[in-house]
């Protein structure tokens, strides 16, 4: 079993889990899909896993490009899908821990059939949803996230939709884990991935962080530190919250916390126990 | 898996098509089956899954096609050989994994239970009009490999043989099969599993740290690993070198995928694959492939007994296609009648080789197979009748431009 | 930090002492260190990386705690702590207000 070794003075202590070859990686500065980086890196640390058995999948997006930079197995997929090649892997290698670690965009728009049917199931595995209310890669276009009355390249007059909740949208399913942080709780984020990796099941957590130059510019909101100073001031931790009160709307208060851990029989548990049942 | 061996086929048996495919893929070794049910393809789900329990298989019913490609191409890079099986809108919606397919090099099995489109179409009724689609369906520049069984034991055959071509090519292979074809019980015999020829992927056996995701072997294919043992490898859909990280310039398109394409085109003699009737004196050769077999066939045997000279050439890998002895054909026959049941598409393939040496032409197969006979009996003779090489192809059911 | 009266157990309690390594050319000058540590060690500096940042500077390394907030909080992996040295609570007790 691998984990992460004691490495020496010279050396960043995440670098043994980090491609170091394509580091510096794309995201822009100011960006807070690196903290979500970091804070996975810890938990795989903290939940004690084997490193051979971690496998990660992510979609397109800049959330996507996690998948690259991990010195784990992992798969890059096709945008929106990643969930689905996930259930693939979990389902014909039980013994893998699978994580998807992708975008709002990815996971929730056109992906957004997926998940919730692989929250039905219960397929055991973490879903990281790195949140940053807008499709950064391609340019910032308005997202099933982004809140009513923002300014995007597609929404210039303002969003005229409104947004998800991702974590009624998970509970709703069916998912045994949920929770949502800012990428600022780095230290909670943490701990959060760390249950969700020792936990059997569909477990989601949100991690919501700043676009530092599509969204947070196209609405004036500064630049990263200025985000993660309103999350500072405007995230109020609330567990065990009532999922549909949950709502983001345009910089209105954030309710973070672990908002659902319940307990549900797994996809192939029931699968298994059917079989055997079954009389040919 | 060596464990359920012990439930596999063995013998002389009654099956039908999906029976016989699902038969072989268990077979070939294939555990995993993710689906989504839709109409001529329904028998497979149900015989994989009175199946399931002896063999120790796994099947997912995802929420669409997207899906259900999505979870098999994952499942195999587990190690666990993976198939799926669809029909006409469901093929559809599964272009996207099958370029995902081709770009990751992952071996799969993915069996088109044809049937009438374009769109919803007709689900019940049988029909061979995907081959273009199984060929070009996804964006971008590749080659895949397509089989079209005429009769359960060839579907029982080619399934094996399919799993052998993905994992061996690690490429996405397609089984051509239609609605009528899959539900006709036929005698299928399964030889004894020492005798059946299975082949495994070619997995990597060197230090973990040194491996390289697609550094080419002399055949242009990659040697695999499975997740979860350590490699630690990456790969994406991206266009990628050999380290399988992304690398977006034009000498990596080229590096990365102009081996996606040679892989079959420089191996393709070894999956070329047809029989032959009757075709070493023949005045005048007839192309089919699938369903159409039996109708071509009878029709054969009844001209040659009238004393025409006609011959029949059917095609069980459709792609990639015998161009060299099609070509060969051309340049010896009077005309090459192609018998399709659809509006028109190997037979364009046939055109193109033939390149103007002899007459190409077109009938259809219909449901109704008297009218079937006749258009092909008609076509015959008028091909025969021909003076001369005509410079399109000629049809004699209004669907292409009659000829004279 | 005030206390009412000595801690009782203030001879035991050894207080860490964190070393800063900071990889300049690493970082994008997001700011994210410098506002977030908790005992201000760290400034933003007039120098530039060769990306043309600019990196952090340590202006108070005594204060640091090795807390690792700034290692978790840095998005670009750019600056991380080691343990330099446990201090007796006696050695800083001038630090502390007591009665």
């Amino acid at each position: 079993m691998e984990t992460l070794t004691k490495i020496p003075k010279e050396i960043h202590p995440m670098e043994n889990l980090l491609r170091m070859e394509r580091i510096p990686h794309i995201w822009c500065p100011g960006c807070g899909i690196g903290l979500a980086v970091t804070a996975f890196a810890a938990a795989i640390d903290k939940a004690k896993i084997d490193l051979n058995k971690v496998v990660v999948v992510s979609g397109i997006g800049c959330t996507g490009r996690v998948a690259g930079y991990m010195k784990l197995d992992s798969f890059h997929t096709t945008h929106g899908r990643a969930i689905a090649f996930a259930t693939g892997i979990k389902l014909a290698n039980p013994e893998l821990k699978v994580v998807v670690i992708s975008g709002d965009g990815d996971l929730i728009a056109i992906g957004g059939n997926h998940f919730i049917h692989a929250a039905r199931r219960n397929i055991d595995m973490v879903v990281i949803c790195v949140n940053n209310f807008i499709y950064a890669m391609t340019g910032g276009q308005v997202a099933p996230t982004t809140p009513l009355g923002a300014y995007s390249t597609t929404s210039p007059y303002g969003c005229v939709e409104e947004p998800f909740n991702i974590p009624y949208i998970a509970d709703s399913s069916g998912a045994v884990y949920v929770a949502r942080w800012t990428v600022l709780d780095v230290r909670r984020l943490t701990n959060s991935i760390s249950e969700a990796l020792n936990k059997k099941g569909f477990s989601v957590i949100e991690a919501i962080s700043p676009c530092a130059q599509y969204y947070s510019r196209t609405n004036r909101l500064g630049e990263g530190i200025d985000m993660l100073r309103f999350y500072h001031d405007n995230s109020e931790i609330r567990h065990g919250e009532d999922t549909k009160n949950l709502d983001i709307g345009f910089q209105t208060k954030i309710i973070v916390g672990k908002f659902v851990d319940r307990e549900r029989p797994s996809y192939l548990e029931v699968y298994n126990k059917k079989l055997q049942e079954m009389e040919v | 898996m060596n464990e359920s061996n012990k439930n596999l086929l063995s013998g002389k048996y009654l099956l039908s098509c999906a029976e016989a495919c699902v038969e072989g893929a268990f077979i070939a070794g294939c555990r995993f089956l993710a689906g989504y049910p839709i109409v001529p393809a329904l028998n497979i789900y149900h015989h994989y899954l009175k199946r399931a329990k002896d063999l120790g298989a796994t099947y997912v019913q995802m929420e669409d096609e997207i899906s259900a490609l999505a979870a098999v191409l994952g499942a195999s890079w587990t190690g666990k050989k993976s198939m799926t099986a669809t029909a006409g809108p469901g093929f559809s919606l599964m272009m996207e994994h099958f370029g995902l397919g081709v770009m990751l090099e992952t071996p799969c099995v993915i069996v088109n239970v044809q049937h009438i489109g374009p769109g919803p179409g007709m689900p019940t009724a049988p029909f061979q009009g995907d081959i273009m689609q199984s060929r070009w369906g996804s964006h971008g520049d590749y080659e895949t490999i397509v089989l079209a069984p005429s009769s359960a034991q060839e579907m029982f055959n080619f399934t094996i043989k399919a799993f052998n071509f993905s994992e061996h090519y690690r490429v996405p292979v397609v089984v051509l099969s239609d609605a009528d074809l899959a539900d006709e019980k036929e005698e299928v015999i399964v030889p004894e599993l020492e005798k059946i020829e299975i082949e495994s992927r070619r997995y990597y056996d060197g230090p973990k740290e040194k491996y390289l995701p697609y550094k080419r072997e002399a055949d242009f294919v990659p040697l695999m690993v499975d997740t979860g043992k350590g490699y630690k490898f990456h790969v994406t859909g991206l266009t990628h070198d050999e380290r399988g990280y992304p690398v977006m310039n034009e000498e990596c398109q080229e590096f990365n995928v102009h081996p996606l394409v040679w892989k079959i085109r420089k191996n393709a003699d070894k999956i070329i694959n047809f029989t032959e009737v009757k075709t070493d004196d023949a005045d005048v050769i007839v192309i089919t492939y699938g369903l159409g077999y039996r109708t071509c066939l009878s029709v054969v045997e009844q001209l040659r007994a009238e004393g025409i000279r006609v011959g029949l050439l059917k095609l069980n890998a459709i792609w990639p296609f015998p161009e060299k002895r099609i070509y060969e054909i051309a340049k010896k026959v009077k005309g090459i009648v192609v018998m399709e049941m659809n509006c028109g598409q190997v037979v364009y393939e046939v055109e193109r080789i033939a390149g103007g040496a002899t007459n190409v032409l077109f009938t259809l197969q219909s449901i109704n197979e008297a009218d079937t006979t006749q258009n092909l009996i008609s076509a015959i003779n008028h091909a025969l009748k021909i003076n001369g090489v005509k410079d399109k192809i000629i049809g004699l059911n209004d669907l292409m431009s009659a000829g004279d | 930090m005030k206390f009412w009266r000595k801690p009782l157990d203030i001879d035991k309690i050894k207080i860490p002492i964190g070393e800063i390594h900071i990889i300049k050319d690493r970082c994008k000058g997001c700011g994210f260190c410098v506002e977030y540590c908790p005992k201000k060690v760290l400034e933003v500096s007039k120098e530039f990386n060769s990306k043309g940042y600019h990196p952090p500077l340590v202006r108070n390394p005594d204060a640091c705690r090795e807390c690792h907030l700034c290692e978790m909080l840095c998005p670009e992996f750019a600056i991380y702590i080691t343990l330099k040295e446990e201090k007796p609570v006696s050695d800083i007790i001038d630090q502390l207000e007591m009665k």
